[in-house]
């Protein structure tokens, strides 16, 4: 048996836990239907009117994604890098200072320019 | 000049794990429904147990009425969310309200894949690993399925068509792949001296000492991210009652909202699962006990005992946590995660990395190294503290220079009730001098007390 082959069985079970919950869900609970439930919930007020998909949201959040971005795929280099550390010696060491160097250079840039900020 | 093994590529002799893959079928469903049943039964103590310690920590006493000490408590719980309405919001996106939940869930079970629980058993004459399966990348499989489970919360905070759930949801991402990064730069550490991705190759790494011990900063930074990661308390903005009345599930109601809950205690469990496996040894037996009787505990189902134990200490230190800290404003959280534990960390694995090749390579001896370590932790200290004098001196004299317009403005308020424009500059009149006091004190009269 192929190593995957469990995690597939596993998904099939808790997918079908899942999606047995939800479909249950609407069908033992009550019905009964009131216009101002089904409203978003605004604490009492009338609900601020949110244009679907053309919301906005403050810019920090596409930053941080970004960062995220980076600093990932700075993690998919480092992990074989760990994995083979003492294959490769000090060649390894050193490609991987300087790549390291670059990213910090870059890490300390944003930092300047306040772009890890949060106010 | 290039060493020559790595121009001899390395040929990966662990592509084939001997013991994972050979199960018959009717072991591999067992273990499936095992460890499903287990996480399942295991969350519900979580949950009853959390209430009952924090109601301890507060002087309370917390659920003690359905079933001994009130364990059944959480299975009840989800009975009686079955029975509530299940709420549709009019302003949803339904069929991505719908499927949100089920994406949130999912991935939580299946990072328990790869943990492994025990060493070699026999169940029912085959002998098996305690684990459902294992692949030389298994702890990237971890993290890959991980970040699956943030689809689920943006979904659900966008398909509600609500304020609330939105803002709980752009936290929670934003905060989920902040401390991921953390999280994935303490895991280096661990490669670093397992060698390996393999979650069974790291355990038998770990076998004279465990790497929470020799990799200390990496266990607090990773002990530290997986609290962010699982939105709990100290770092529990996305769900902030005070300001988002519950974050990224407001609208969401009945068993829908069961499984968000149910993701969030099967996140706990696996991570908690993830650290034991990658700091602390594992299924292997704690230090004192693993002597006894030549590794006798450390052998057949005696691991599952101590890898249960070693998970629970994890579950108890959340309810600790949740019982002891407030909440982290999000300014201080983000800063946190991005100027505290990234760098931290990289500058841990660097020290760690260097350490290590060069003990390999230059043969230098552990003193040196040591002290060479220790120097330039000395010198990035000393840089940052120069550089947080420098600005603290930057603001005060920011600070000072704003007093002074201040100041300045102060002496021209009484002819101007506004400040000057930047550039401007206001005279002072003598012929004001005379007819404006009057007028402000006028003013004054028809405060808001008149």
């Amino acid at each position: 048996m192929n190593v995957y082959t469990p995690i597939l069985v596993l998904g099939i079970l808790a997918f079908g836990f899942a999606l047995f919950s939800v479909v249950v869900a609407g069908i033992t609970g009550p019905k009964r239907y009131n216009r101002a439930r089904l409203d978003a919930y605004e604490c009492g007020i009338q609900p601020t009117p949110q244009p679907m998909g053309g919301g906005r949201f403050p810019v920090k959040y596409y930053l941080v994604a970004m960062s995220f971005i980076i600093f990932d795929i700075e993690l998919v280099f480092l992990y074989p890098w760990a994995v083979m550390v003492d294959d490769l010696g000090l060649f390894g060491l050193v490609a991987m200072l300087v790549f390291l160097t670059n990213l910090i250079v870059v890490y300390a840039y944003e930092w300047a320019r306040g772009g890890l900020e949060w106010d | 000049m290039i060493p020559s093994s790595v121009l001899a590529a390395p040929v990966v002799t662990s592509t084939e794990f001997p013991p994972f893959g050979q199960d018959p079928w009717w072991l591999v469903v067992l273990k499936v429904v095992a460890i499903f049943g287990g996480v399942v039964v295991l969350v519900l103590l979580t949950i009853w147990g959390e209430r009952r310690v924090v109601a301890r920590m507060q002087s309370r006493l917390g659920p003690n009425r359905v079933g001994p000490f009130g364990v059944l408590q959480g299975l009840m719980d989800g009975i009686k969310l079955a029975l509530k309405e299940d709420i549709m919001p009019t302003a949803a996106d339904k069929a991505v309200f719908f499927v949100a939940p089920i994406i949130s869930v999912v991935p939580a079970f299946l990072a328990l894949a790869v943990i492994p629980f025990g060493p070699e058993v026999s169940i029912f004459g085959t002998r098996t690993p305690l684990q459902l399966t294992d692949f030389p990348v298994s702890v990237l499989y971890v993290l890959a399925v991980a970040s699956i489970g943030i689809y689920g919360i943006v979904f659900a905070g966008w398909s509600s068509g609500s304020t609330y759930p939105l803002l709980g949801s752009l936290r929670s991402t934003a905060q989920m792949i902040s401390y991921e990064i953390a999280m994935g730069l303490a895991f280096v550490g661990v490669f670093l001296y397992a060698g390996s991705l393999s979650t069974s190759e790291i355990v038998s790494a770990q076998q004279p000492i465990w790497f929470a011990v020799i990799l200390l900063p990496s266990f607090v930074i990773y002990v530290t991210a997986m609290v962010g990661e699982t939105n709990r308390a100290p770092f529990d903005l996305p769900e902030a009652e005070g300001e988002l009345v519950a974050g990224f599930h407001t609208e969401y109601s009945s068993l829908k909202f069961a499984l968000f809950f149910l993701a969030e205690y099967v996140n706990m469990v696996t991570v908690s699962a993830l650290a034991t496996t990658l700091f602390l040894g594992g299924w292997q037996a704690p230090w004192p006990l693993s002597t006894i009787g030549d590794g006798m505990l450390n052998q057949g189902w005696w691991g599952l005992l101590w890898f249960l134990a070693k998970v629970c200490l994890f579950l108890f230190l959340f309810i600790w946590l949740r019982g002891t800290l407030p909440r982290f404003r999000y300014d201080q959280f983000m800063k946190f995660g991005w100027k505290v534990l990234i760098p931290a960390s990289l500058g841990w694995i660097i020290l760690v990395a260097g350490f290590r090749v060069l003990r390999n390579e230059v043969e230098a001896d552990a003193v040196t190294l040591t002290v060479i370590a220790v120097v330039a932790v000395v010198v990035v200290f000393a840089i940052s503290w120069l550089a947080e004098l420098a600005r603290e001196r930057r603001r005060a004299r920011e600070e000072a220079l704003l007093q002074a317009e201040e100041a300045q403005w102060a002496e021209t308020r009484q002819t101007h009730p506004v400040p000057p424009m930047p550039g401007e500059r206001f005279e002072y009149t003598p012929r004001a001098r005379q007819t404006v006091p009057s007028a402000l004190a006028g003013d004054d009269e028809e405060g808001p007390g008149a």
